[in-house]
């Protein structure tokens, strides 16, 4: 990319600017330091400081959840239910899987990464509508609040899918402030997806072709689709399910003549497309992390961007297989399953196409790219765990057990997570302008892989042995796979806190960060660190195309092989 | 227990060995597959490791070659998976002919079963060895799902309605069954055990039971309490249909559709009679929901069932011509009233 | 997909007109924003209601006669006194986008309030009909009875569903209304204090285009909910 810098400059482009800088530049004006005070930050429609607030916002909903997994694990390394009650037990995972899925793993990269990044990769001076982006903040933190009113007013313990007619007419629990709650949050997603539809769509800088863009935003356009479509389907749903609990509908009463399927079909029409919200940005944060530490262009870039698209498209198509043996026909479930198996093809398509950039590239070990390196792996097996899910016979005999859990975990944690951490260690100069200990965070990223692995491998294991979820107390021979499982989660809890600390500590204490310290392409990389609130001092002209490291003159090539 | 650290839960029946197979092989491919990425992503990332600072590789775009094939061969093989796990999963769906009928209905937090001959257990469930064994699901209040990991079985139980799926047991033993579907406070609890039994041992454990009446005699007391004979009378002057000779034939109703009279369609008509009406005759017939429970509906059922009627063409079999009754090996008793 | 680049030679005037935020190049890229913006919104809106539909479609299949005999008790003298209210507030509201576009203020601010006051005939005639169901206990819950519709047993229980999506789904459609009546009144009140013009009414045009929204949405549900097997 080529900045135009003002009317006296002209040339080659520059040379790339070494990293870690010894001495830091002097400070100046930029968007942290422009304007002090809690209104400054309450009252903002500066998209960089609301992806701050949504930072605090999702890293605080994440350790509430992970503390829940701790005690969720806790309890398990013994067969009985002796920690704590089975009504607590049941509260547990349903506030884990709640808060996670809505507060962390939805928002997390879109809200945090996206907010911040879009415009500036674009060209832009922020996203189309600032004020609505504050206002989804705003909507987050109340759902949110709901979501803590619930659970300090006792829980609720329905599972995260709310599955009728428990949660309508038998739970004891919050279930009305809980679905509310969720209801509420939906908002925040609608209107940051819309947000970035529009901006990508009109706010490109000149010269930025939709197939320059970077994948990053490719992929966050696609979940945005996902977000505008979807979330309002879970939002009419949970609404109901409130209606009926609150009013005595009997829309899924089958005492009332009502349907308790129906729901399912009603949640997982969102939930499934919910899971590609949560993936879909984390390798859009693949993609460019593993561009810069190769120093090469994403092999098969229109390829990898078109995927993103189709994986958002036929995920609309899928949702049955969450039901193979919940009382859909057979010829339902034939075509779910065929449609679960072609969803997974782009996926594959995107992890041949990262390992080949690998390829004769320059390849560097820092943190981001561990990350990447490590989700590569991760996604790889949650992935092809999945494909034994969409296999009708197969499914029959795993679903409901530990197998499933294992999968989405391998996906949401090992993929979303590892992703967010990478686009979190890979941008934090940029968002900061410091630079984090590099050794530290290399440390925390390998430990996270260990403790995430042993972790959740046994619980493939665990599931196909017939385990099933949701059990506060289990049989006996299954105490040794769940004693592994949970040895895994304290070492994956350290490896999460690690960053929590040296991240915190850099933002006082780490070296300043220079404009591009990896250096990467990229136009957000062409601005100061941190950028200034108008993220650029003059409207950039996009010359070239996406992640062009080398043109073929420049390159000092090595031959490899 | 031990140091034994299993993989696999023991194979029980015979579709145990058809899941494994695919499971297996699926393991196969994702290791194959997880090795050749990991291996290839180790060893790019070692071979072209950076090795000055200002280094720049040559750039490559891509290869539609390539693409082109490592799409092809992941969808070649998801296919030949599609079709195999379809196939298996159509074997699950239809239950054989001349099953051994058992009646299930769970209710937080236990499982009752019902044998024809009348046996109930709580939590408990005995069947013979190398018979298949068709089950008839309900529930009493929320959705659960009746999973035995040595069968490789499962199936959602969901209020207001019947399920139905079966199983032929191929090894005796006792074998875990789990509630998979969470179902509130005491989900975990929800456990009980299938004991497959040689089939002289099955006949002990019936014949040494307290049985009481047969499923179909209850059935036949229910049916005179509740007056239902007053309309639905043999002699065809009633109301209602007869009901001799129906069970497991299509019916035609009033709206012009044929639907099969399977254990499904008799519950509805109880509870629901006027969704489906049989032709020439009224939608007269008071509701029954709230007033009879799911296991007096079975038991119900069970009575309309051995009035006449092919051996148990239960919806796994849909539409497909009846198989005329013969009798099962173990040699259930037949409910005494009447004969086939 | 075209580039932005055109967007970014406005005429000179529109680069500092005060109604430009900071982030558009001009008032025509401003514009275009926000008419996709608004559109992207129509389209959740669309899934919002999609819900509600499919659970209708469904149950309606299932029941049918229930679903007739419930649709007989509804008022389609006052259904369709509301459908053609908010048709013509439809058309007010675009006399009112028009009229902003031609500059005309007092012409806008009797269009917009016009919209308003049949809005709220639509909304008062709908309080009508809700009180008409209270009173013969047709509101579903633990006081629903179905004798008037002439049914019994399950169908009365079926009826119930009808009236579980009657309510919901008109009282989702209500709530749109009572969201967008006050915004038309700001609105009106904006267009008092001369604050649109030919070049920026943009709040104008997007309000019209979700209000005609709402308006489709009635067209929907009252053949759906008013008219089931009227013909018979």
């Amino acid at each position: 990319m080529t900045t135009q810098i003002g009317p006296g400059e002209s040339g080659p482009p520059r040379p790339p600017v070494p990293p870690a800088l010894t001495e830091p530049p002097p400070p100046r004006v930029n968007y942290l330091n422009v304007a002090y005070g809690v209104k400054s930050w309450l009252l903002t429609t500066d998209h960089k400081r609301i992806a701050l607030l949504y930072l605090a916002g999702v890293t605080l909903m994440f350790f509430l959840g992970g503390s829940f997994a701790v005690l969720i694990r806790l309890e398990l390394v013994t067969p009985a239910g002796d920690l704590v009650q089975s009504e607590t037990y049941n509260k547990l995972f349903t506030m884990h899987g709640i808060i996670m899925v809505f507060f962390f793993l939805i928002p997390s990269i879109p809200a945090v990464l996206g907010n911040f990044l879009i415009p500036l990769m674009i060209g832009a001076r922020d996203l189309a509508f600032p004020r609505l982006n504050l206002a989804s903040w705003y909507i987050y933190m109340i759902g949110a609040a709901f979501t803590i009113y619930t659970l300090v007013s006792g829980g609720v313990d329905t599972g995260w899918t709310f599955y009728t007619p428990y949660s309508t007419t038998y739970s004891n629990t919050h279930v009305i402030a809980a679905g509310l709650g969720i209801f509420i949050t939906g908002f925040s997603s609608i209107l940051t997806g819309l947000n970035f539809i529009v901006t990508i769509h009109r706010m490109r800088a000149p010269g930025l072709t939709w197939f320059r863009l970077p994948l990053f935003v490719w992929a966050h356009y696609a979940t945005s689709l996902i977000f505008v479509l979807g979330t309002p389907v879970i939002a009419i749903t949970l609404l109901t399910v409130v209606l009926e609990r609150a009013l005595h509908l009997g829309i899924y009463d089958p005492r009332l003549g009502g349907d308790p399927v129906l729901f399912q079909h009603l949640f997982w029409f969102y939930s499934h497309p919910a899971v590609y919200i949560m993936i879909l940005p984390a390798m859009g944060v693949i993609s460019e992390v593993v561009a810069c530490f190769s120093r090469k262009r994403i092999f098969g870039y229109e390829v990898v961007a078109m995927s993103s698209l189709a994986i958002a498209v036929i995920g609309f198509f899928v949702w049955g297989h969450h039901m193979f043996i919940s009382g859909q026909s057979t010829y339902a479930g034939l075509v779910f399953s065929l449609l679960s198996f072609l969803v997974a093809i782009p996926s594959a398509i995107k992890v041949f196409n990262w390992t080949a950039t690998l390829y004769k590239g320059s390849v560097s070990y820092d943190t981001p790219m561990l990350y990447a390196i490590g989700f590569v792996g991760l996604f790889t097996i949650g992935g092809l765990t999945g494909i034994f899910l969409a296999a009708l016979g197969l499914d029959v005999h795993v679903t409901d057990t530990y197998f499933v859990v294992a999968h989405f975990h391998y996906i949401m944690v090992g993929g979303a997570i590892m992703g967010y951490l990478g686009g979190i260690h890979f941008w934090w100069p940029k968002i900061t302008g410091r630079l984090y200990p590099e050794m530290w965070a290399r440390v925390a990223a390998v430990i996270v892989f260990a403790g995430f692995n042993l972790t959740f491998f046994p619980q493939f294991i665990l599931g196909y042995l017939g385990m099933p979820r949701r059990y506060h107390a289990y049989p006996e021979e299954f105490q040794v796979l769940n004693v592994m499982s949970s040895a895994g989660a304290s070492i994956l809890g350290l490896g999460y806190l690690l960053p929590m600390i040296y991240l915190l500590w850099s933002m006082r204490y780490g070296p300043r960060a220079s404009a591009n310290p990896w250096p990467a392409k990229g136009l957000e990389w062409q601005t100061a660190s941190p950028p200034i609130t108008e993220n650029f001092e003059r409207q950039p002209v996009v010359t070239e195309e996406a992640y062009a490291y080398a043109s073929e003159e420049e390159a000092r090539v090595v031959e490899r092989g | 227990m031990g140091t034994e650290l299993p993989l696999f839960p023991v194979q029980a029946s015979t579709m145990a060995g058809r899941v494994d197979a695919l499971y297996l092989f699926l393991i196969a491919i994702s290791v194959f597959f997880g090795l050749l990425i990991a291996t290839l992503v180790v060893s790019f990332a070692i071979r072209f490791r950076r090795r000055s600072r200002d280094e720049r590789p040559r750039p490559i775009h891509g290869s539609t070659v390539l693409e082109v094939t490592w799409t092809l061969i992941p969808l070649g093989i998801v296919m030949v998976v599609f079709l195999w796990g379809a196939d298996v999963f159509f074997a699950m769906a239809r239950v054989p002919p001349a099953s051994m009928d058992i009646y299930v209905v769970g209710k937080r937090w236990m499982w009752k079963t019902q044998h024809m001959t009348g046996q109930r257990e709580i939590n408990e469930l005995h069947v013979p060895l190398g018979v298949p064994v068709k089950l008839t699901l309900t529930s009493e209040d929320v959705i659960h799902s009746f999973f035995v990991p040595a069968f490789r079985m499962k199936k959602d139980v969901v209020p207001g309605r019947y399920v139905t799926t079966w199983f032929q047991a191929t090894r005796p033993g006792t074998y875990h069954l789990f509630c998979a579907e969470y179902c509130g406070t005491k989900h975990s609890g929800m456990i009980g055990t299938v004991t497959v039994m040689e089939p002289g041992a099955f006949q002990a454990w019936l014949a040494g039971g307290a049985t009481g009446t047969s499923l179909a005699a209850a059935g036949e007391k229910l049916f005179q309490d509740l007056a239902c004979i007053t309309c639905h009378r043999a002699d065809s002057e009633g109301r209602g249909p007869r009901l001799e000779g129906v069970f497991g034939h299509p019916v035609s109703l009033a709206s012009g559709e044929r639907v099969m009279a399977d254990e499904a369609y008799i519950r509805e008509s109880i509870v629901n009679p006027a969704a489906k009406v049989v032709a020439g005759f009224q939608p007269v017939m008071p509701t029954y929901q709230g007033l009879v429970s799911e296991e007096s509906l079975m038991q119900l059922v069970a009575y309309i069932q051995s009035l006449g009627g092919p051996a148990t063409a239960g919806p796994g079999t849909a539409l497909a011509s009846p198989a005329p009754a013969t009798a099962s090996p173990a040699a259930t008793p037949r409910p005494r009233g009447q004969g086939r | 997909m075209s580039s932005v680049a055109d967007t970014a030679h406005a005429p000179e005037a529109d680069r500092h007109h005060p109604d430009l935020v900071h982030h558009f190049e001009s008032l025509p890229a401003q514009k275009e924003a926000a008419t996709l913006g608004m559109w992207v919104f129509l389209v959740t809106e669309v899934m919002f209601f999609g819900g509600l539909f499919l659970a209708y479609t469904m149950y309606r299949n299932l029941y049918f006669h229930a679903f007739v005999q419930s649709s007989r008790h509804l008022n389609l003298t006052l259904g369709a006194v509301n459908t053609a209210v908010l048709i013509c507030s439809s058309l007010t509201m675009a006399m009112g986008v028009h009229s902003s576009a031609l500059g005309r203020r007092r012409a806008t601010v009797a269009w917009l309030l016009l919209t308003v006051a049949l809005g709220s005939v639509f909304l008062g005639i709908k309080a009508v009909e809700y009180k008409d169901k209270f009173d013969h206990h047709l509101v579903p819950g633990e006081r629903f009875q179905a004798e008037e519709l002439h049914l019994e047993g399950d169908e009365a229980r079926q009826a119930q569903i009808f009236y579980a999506l009657y309510f919901a789904m008109t009282g989702l459609h209500a709530t749109h209304m009572v969201i967008g009546v006050p915004i038309i009144l700001i609105l009106a009140w904006m267009a008092h204090r001369g604050r649109f013009s030919p070049e920026y009414h943009t709040p104008v045009e997007m309000t019209g285009l979700y209000w005609h929204f709402v308006d489709i949405i009635w067209i929907f549900l009252f053949p759906l909910l008013y008219l089931i097997g009227r013909h018979h």
